[in-house]
């Protein structure tokens, strides 16, 4: 055995890509990261959890009781709101997964399926607010289908009562989720199918006499689902307690539970915020029940699955299924695209009478009455966003050169947590962090709002970063190091220079993230921080469609402009480099 | 102590199981090649040496340079210089600033230009400083690699399957061009690879591994 003296060389033996102790900074990155991403989530609880039980000081009010309870069970729209929280979550989801699941076992690989992929990637950012306003402005009574269909198919020559949007089953706002999660789930997916080493299980499948749906259902889907049921269970999540999209496309009377919560929230009556708080553990119970109950269906379907893989069938004639999810897949894409038309028709029709399929005219006058106020919250959208990006930047980068010189991958349970703030319901906790700022008298000015928007922009910078970052091949950092080029350098000098492209991109999904964010600027910011997309949901209780298109079209404006960046500016910086472009 | 690369008694085990156990002197010019199938941890003793062992590795044993022992050294004073099958120029660098990026830092600005044109003119690529290293040839990539190294000062070389990634010809031209420069500087060279053509060319002592 060796001696003493090996065996101390051997323990100072670096296990990572360095011998350098990482320095401190860079070593607390992982634990600031957690504390930015998680304090708030955990304090916005407890911010929940005593008021709920009748204590809020801020108010007065410090006896203990379940008094806010009672009052919410006396509610005579419990149910109902319960009830369209459950069904909109669970039917957004299941219809979402659904889809792209077909999409990939019927179209995977073809050309066809780069054509889908092309036309739903850009959807992805696209913010909710525009997205349903667009829904609503595409499908409503009034709307342009009706509009392009009328009086020649339908016989209609002014809008029928039929009320398709705001409908009291919430379909359609269930349908609004459906395209907008869709992009999402299928991006997500895409990046699991490399790692699901699909190829070569369809070209055995097919081989064995398997239809191409059903091959890929029987021995892909598994290893793909495996790695999507995080951001399924966001999807669940999000689907269930989603304010912007209910209060656009969701009934009113009752609304969902998540935005009857906020109304409470807003009223000038301290004492509703009990009820409000209350609420808020209702919703929280709902969707930790919802996930519970998925858990269970997916074990469920994971048993039949194998009697099914086992029952031999080969599925032969299943070129149906993928021709249906072709269509809704399109359908989908095309709904988005055509929404947000909608919305730009709208912003520039002069008179539009019903039921003619364009405006007589077209002017600039909405966009000239709204620019100084699309100015001025625009310029307070950039702030917030550009600085939870960089800050979101900073921590994560820095988490990956942790991770990258301690050696150590990130654990499932490290992924866990990096979803943890996306899967506690945004009216869970946003509100308790309302009353606790309001406490402490820290509820002005935009730092708490950035805070609040860091929360939800971590998890999708690591999520978009971590793989490229990971990727980049490690003998670049060795190359270096032989150069004698010290840790700080082969970061600042090689890496983060290659790594340009994904770097930014991942910044355009942090402000896309920020720029979307309703509840945590409206709570969080005490209703006094406006941004584009607060004054765009502002505006649906109105009805005012030229000024709702204008601001929609600005709110989509905002995050376009930044993807665009990102693909233009390394192309332009390194357009003598050919070895950096993919 | 004796001049050039020691390994004493180094010992390289994952999750306990023995890998490589070496116990070698390469004299200073001198060409030692470990040689191997694939997969058996050669690559993983040159990542001992460098000072980037990848996690799950353990690594014992004593590594002296010149009679320095530099096991606890960080990668970048080790002085260490390594050559892979790919060429692993920086995409973001022209060829100039690549082989500048290898050059001290203590050598004045004034100076690095000239050094970096005379290291050009040397493996035939005067004109080659604002050039994308994308755009040149498997050979000339290989040369710029090889510069860069060099230009580093190393006081050994470490060739991780260098020539694999080269066609016959550009193969034996390459392999000269590296061990005459390695003789020139008199550096210990350790060469791994899979290819008994290396083993020969190279002239020096041979270990098998994984023959065991």
């Amino acid at each position: 055995m060796a001696t003493r003296a090996h065996r101390m060389s051997g323990r100072v033996a670096p296990s990572g890509p360095s011998a350098h102790a990482a320095p401190p900074l860079l070593a607390a990155m992982p634990a600031l990261t957690l504390i930015a991403m998680l304090g708030p989530v955990a304090a916005g609880l407890a911010g929940t959890l005593l008021p709920a039980l009748g204590y809020l000081p801020a108010a007065g009010l410090t006896d203990w009781s379940t008094d806010a309870f009672a009052a919410l069970w006396a509610w005579p729209g419990l149910g109902a709101a319960t009830r369209l929280s459950l069904t909109t979550g669970l039917f957004a989801t299941a219809g979402a997964l659904g889809i792209v699941t077909l999409i990939l076992a019927g179209w995977s690989g073809t050309r066809s399926f780069r054509l889908l992929e092309r036309l739903l990637s850009p959807l992805l950012s696209v913010p909710h607010a525009a997205t349903a306003f667009g829904l609503a402005f595409l499908i409503s009574p009034s709307g342009w289908l009706a509009r392009l269909t009328s009086p020649w198919a339908t016989g209609w020559d002014r809008p029928p009562d039929l009320l398709i949007v705001q409908d009291p089953w919430g379909l359609a706002m269930t349908a609004g989720l459906v395209a907008k999660e869709m992009p999402f789930l299928l991006l997500m997916a895409l990046a699991a199918l490399g790692q699901a080493d699909a190829a070569r299980r369809m070209r055995v499948a097919r081989s064995l006499g398997y239809g191409r749906v059903t091959g890929w259902l029987k021995t892909v889907f598994p290893a793909v689902y495996a790695q999507i049921r995080l951001p399924v269970y966001v999807v669940l999540a999000y689907s269930m307690s989603v304010v912007d999209v209910a209060m656009i496309l969701g009934p009113s009377t009752p609304p969902p539970l998540s935005v009857q919560i906020v109304i409470w929230m807003g009223d000038p009556e301290l004492q509703r915020r009990l009820v409000a708080a209350a609420g808020a553990l209702l919703q929280l119970g709902l969707v930790v029940g919802a996930l519970a109950a998925w858990r269970l269906g997916e074990m469920a379907v994971g048993r039949l699955g194998c009697l099914w893989a086992m029952n031999g069938g080969r599925g032969r004639r299943d070129a149906g299924l993928r021709y249906a999810g072709f269509a809704f897949g399109t359908l989908a894409a095309l709904a988005v695209l055509a929404s947000l038309a909608c919305l730009g028709l709208w912003s520039v029709a002069g008179f539009w009478g019903y039921p003619a399929p364009l405006p007589d005219t077209l002017d600039l006058q909405s966009w000239t009455r709204h620019l100084p106020g699309i100015a001025a919250a625009g310029g307070t959208t950039a702030l917030i966003a550009l600085a939870a990006t960089l800050a979101a930047l900073v921590l994560v980068t820095g988490c990956l050169e942790a991770e990258h010189r301690s050696g150590r991958a990130i654990t499932p349970r490290g992924m866990f947590l990096i979803y943890l703030p996306l899967l506690v319901p945004q009216t869970a906790f946003l509100p308790g962090l309302q009353t606790l700022l309001l406490t402490l008298g820290a509820d002005t000015g935009l730092l708490p709002v950035i805070a609040a928007h860091l929360v939800f922009v971590l998890p999708y910078v690591f999520l978009s970063l971590g793989d490229p970052w990971r990727a980049w091949d490690g003998r670049n950092a060795t190359v270096a190091a032989a150069l004698g080029t010290s840790p700080a350098g082969v970061l600042f000098r090689i890496r983060l220079p290659m790594l340009l492209r994904p770097i930014l991109t991942s910044a355009a999904v942090a402000i896309a993230v920020s720029v979307g964010q309703y509840l945590p600027t409206l709570l969080v910011g005490g209703g006094r921080v406006s941004t584009l997309t607060t004054e765009a949901v502002a505006l649906a209780s109105g009805g005012d469609r030229r000024a709702i298109g204008v601001w929609g079209v600005a709110q989509t404006a905002a995050v376009f402009l930044p993807f665009a960046l990102a693909l233009a500016l390394p192309a332009l910086i390194w357009r003598h480099r050919r070895g950096l472009h993919g | 102590m004796a001049d050039g690369l020691q390994l004493d008694r180094v010992c390289i085990e994952r999750d306990g199981t023995r890998l490589i156990e070496i116990d070698r002197t390469v004299a200073p010019g001198e060409v030692l090649t470990v040689m191997g199938p694939s997969g058996v941890g050669k690559s993983t003793l040159l990542a001992f040496i460098t000072g980037t062992l990848p996690a799950g590795f353990s690594g014992h044993g004593t590594v002296r340079l010149d009679g320095t022992d530099i096991t606890r050294l960080p990668p970048d004073r080790r002085r260490v210089g390594i050559l892979f099958q790919d060429d692993l120029l920086f995409p973001h660098l022209s060829v100039g600033a690549n082989l500048a990026f290898g050059l001290s830092e203590n050598v004045s600005r004034a100076k690095r230009r000239e050094k970096v044109q005379h290291a050009l003119d040397e493996i035939g690529l005067p004109s080659f400083f604002d050039r994308d290293p994308a755009t040149l040839s498997g050979g000339q990539k290989a040369r710029v690699a090889l510069m860069r190294m060099l230009l580093a000062d190393p006081r050994a070389l470490l060739l991780d399957e260098a020539f694999s990634g080269l066609d016959a010809a550009l193969r034996a031209q390459m392999r000269d061009l590296v061990f005459a420069r390695a003789t020139d500087r008199r550096l210990p060279v350790l060469m791994v690879t899979h290819d008994a053509e290396d083993a020969r060319a190279a002239g020096g002592a041979v270990i098998e591994l994984g023959a065991a």
